[in-house]
């Protein structure tokens, strides 16, 4: 049944062909995943949205059966997940799976994301996949958020305590936006119900936004690490069996990474204090959120000015949706741009430095380090790329994708 | 894109050092000890675990309740039923009859441990007005908690060994506990264990340390009574996905020989 994209496949078995006069379910997968025209050129980088998609899954496998044992109450939620740990059969193996699987999944979406910044593959005509692709970030972000203050340990309660109370910095209304969210006037059962009756909804929203994150993918076709558009069928191989074996291959060597994490390190992602039952009446020493959420609480805490920070914050997503538009250059891949080659690697160490100053309390030399770091990330997206776009002189490109995956195999 | 990762790694590499060589400092840390559940293969130590639930029942049950675990857990760490039975037959629990009346009736094996006082408020009040920490997670809810918690138990220092620094410092008075491992120094806790403070059956000199390791390894298997199961499941899983990932790569190499 091997055929062209754009002819009609013909199926033998009869049922698949009945059904699929009915319904083109089995043509839609034959066409997208199977004979679907693909880049000759991915590198590994290309894996991790095959590989995002696999955590998604995994993330909400492993979650409903913990919310089939999981009581959101205040008062029982804390010893319902040490009992999901200790007297569920394999209760433990699916919470070390959930809990470092959040951790994972923002590994491989900061991953693809660095991929779509390096190459270029936010530039028109993927804009809207970009757009997409961030409001996934976003809800993943929100959902992260709720997920971990569930377990109702210390930093659970702390942590819902702090980014609950960032929206009183809202002039006139911000208070009572606050009560609304809490659902009363401190973060107690109804804060808790909510966020638990959330973080089941939010996933399948999720799911939702990436099936159209993949059509979008689907209109244009993927991006390469040559940024050029493929030309002819000499530029392309079909999705099977090229690329399910190699994304098949990249998820085994992540899961493994995943696997050594889940199984002998549990813990090191999250935070002691979060065994500890929450408790109103202590604050922990120093309230840090988990690691995927630093850089952003760095630059929310680089503002001296309550208000400024939260608006820093969010605009450091925001940037993000503009991006786009932000970057003049005409050029996608950072391969064949020499300035900004370096500048994106400049970009990713910033990042990791505002994650260090999220890690640590806002003191000594911490606090203009932060500042400095968020002011870089600001010069990047809103004064660096315009410009560079326009100074910049990219490196010639190669004549197609075949000629640029032949000269390097020559050399 | 290499040479681009290399830098990157090493940029990280030397920000973490650096990052690490700020965190220490200030408070002294607890000395390092080698336990018997540490690595990808550790396992608890079941005559140290046993010793230091003597340690916990003799000592720490006065005051620290132990909520999360039940009395048959202990079959876990080599005692059999009939032991485990022998253990609690002087324990009496508070429960209710038939007719709703408060009684008190002999421990099962499914109840979990006794808390030593009825509510936190009673615990509190008894306590100076803070209730001591249940300690069923207490070794995962301190960073580096094994090495921590044996600090603590050993980290006491007498008010007339202290320096007049440090009495001035830390505004220490003849009535307060001073600790070298605690945030602060200044602890509610009196000294619990002292040697000979818990009698041994098994032939081990009752010792300071030797007290304080135990009762760490009995704590470190109350807080994850799964570990070793944990890490089983990790090296078949492990192995399993080494040998998985090399048959995908072969075959990829095979579908993809056509096209480099």
């Amino acid at each position: 049944m091997a055929s062209s994209h754009g002819t009609p496949p013909v199926f033998n078995n009869k049922v698949v062909a009945w059904i699929d006069h009915r319904l083109p379910i089995f043509s839609y997968i034959e066409k997208e995943y199977h004979t679907f025209p693909t880049p000759r050129n991915f590198n590994y980088f290309w894996n991790f949205g095959a590989i995002a998609t696999v955590m998604l899954v995994l993330m909400i496998a492993t979650g409903i059966v913990l919310a089939t044992n999981y009581t959101p109450h205040v008062l029982m939620a804390f010893d319902s997940v040490e009992r999901i740990d200790r007297d569920v059969p394999q209760g433990w193996l699916i919470r070390d799976l959930h809990m470092n699987g959040a951790s994972f999944f923002f590994i491989a979406v900061y991953i693809h994301i660095f991929r779509g910044m390096y190459y270029g593959s936010y530039k028109a005509p993927r804009e809207l996949l970009w757009i997409l692709g961030v409001v996934i970030f976003l809800l993943m972000m929100a959902t992260a958020f709720m997920g971990y203050v569930l377990p109702w340990g210390q930093m659970s309660f702390w942590g819902a305590t702090v980014i609950t109370n960032l929206f009183s910095a809202i002039p006139v209304v911000g208070e009572s936006i606050v009560t609304w969210l809490w659902g009363g006037f401190a973060v107690d059962n109804p804060t808790l119900n909510r966020f638990f009756a959330l973080h089941y909804l939010l996933p399948f929203v999720i799911v939702a936004v990436v099936a159209l994150h993949v059509v979008a993918l689907h209109i244009h076709g993927s991006n390469n690490p040559t940024g050029i558009d493929p030309k002819g069928p000499q530029d392309t191989v079909p999705f099977h069996p090229y690329y399910t074996m190699k994304d098949g291959f990249g998820v085994v060597v992540f899961l493994l990474v995943y696997a050594g994490f889940v199984f002998f390190a549990p813990d090191y992602m999250g935070h002691p204090d979060n065994y500890i039952p929450a408790d109103p009446l202590v604050t922990p020493a120093h309230i840090v959120p988990e690691w995927y959420f630093l850089p952003f609480y760095a630059i929310l805490r680089a503002i001296p000015d309550k208000l400024g920070g939260v608006l820093a914050m969010f605009g450091a997503i925001a940037v993000l949706f503009i991006l786009p538009w932000l970057d003049t250059s005409r050029v996608r891949s950072a391969t064949f741009r020499p300035i900004y080659k370096w500048f994106m690697m400049v970009l990713v160490v910033d990042v990791i430095v505002l994650g260090f100053c999220g890690a640590n309390p806002p003191e000594g030399f911490w606090v203009p380090l932060s500042q400095l770091a968020t002011l870089y990330y600001f010069f990047h997206f809103l004064i660096l790329l315009p410009v560079l776009g326009k100074i910049e002189r990219p490196l010639p490109l190669p004549p197609s994708i075949a000629d640029a995956v032949l000269k390097k195999k020559a050399v | 894109m290499r040479k681009l990762l290399a830098t990157g790694v090493i940029a990280l590499a030397a920000l973490a050092t650096g990052a690490v060589a700020i965190a220490a400092g200030t408070t002294e840390q607890p000395p390092q000890k080698k336990w018997h559940f540490q690595g990808p293969f550790g396992t608890y130590d079941r005559a140290a675990a046993q010793r230091g639930y003597q340690v916990y029942h003799d000592v720490c049950a006065a005051c620290h309740s132990l909520q999360l675990v039940a009395y048959r857990n202990l079959m876990e760490l080599g005692l059999t039923e009939n032991q485990v039975k022998d253990l609690i037959k002087d324990i009496v629990v508070p429960d209710l009859n038939d007719d709703g009346q408060p009684i008190e009736r002999p421990a099962r094996p499914s109840d979990r441990f006794k808390k030593p006082f009825p509510n936190m408020a009673a615990a509190a009040a008894a306590n100076n007005g803070k209730a001591p920490p249940d300690l069923s997670t207490i070794v995962k809810a301190r960073a580096n908690g094994p090495d921590y918690i044996h600090g603590l138990l050993i980290g006491y220092v007498p008010y007339d060994k202290l320096t007049p620094e440090q009495i001035k410092e830390f505004a220490v008075t003849k009535d307060d506990n001073f600790n070298k491992y605690f945030p602060g120094h200044k602890i509610a806790m009196a000294p619990p264990l002292a040697d000979d403070k818990v009698a041994y059956t098994d032939g081990t000199k009752s010792t300071l340390d030797q007290q304080s390791s135990d009762v760490v390894e009995f704590l470190a298997w109350a807080s994850e009574p799964h570990m070793e199961d944990r890490k089983r499941t990790g090296v078949r899983v492990i192995l399993f996905l080494l040998a998985l990932a090399g048959f995908m790569y072969a075959v990829k190499r095979m579908v993809w020989s056509d096209k480099h």
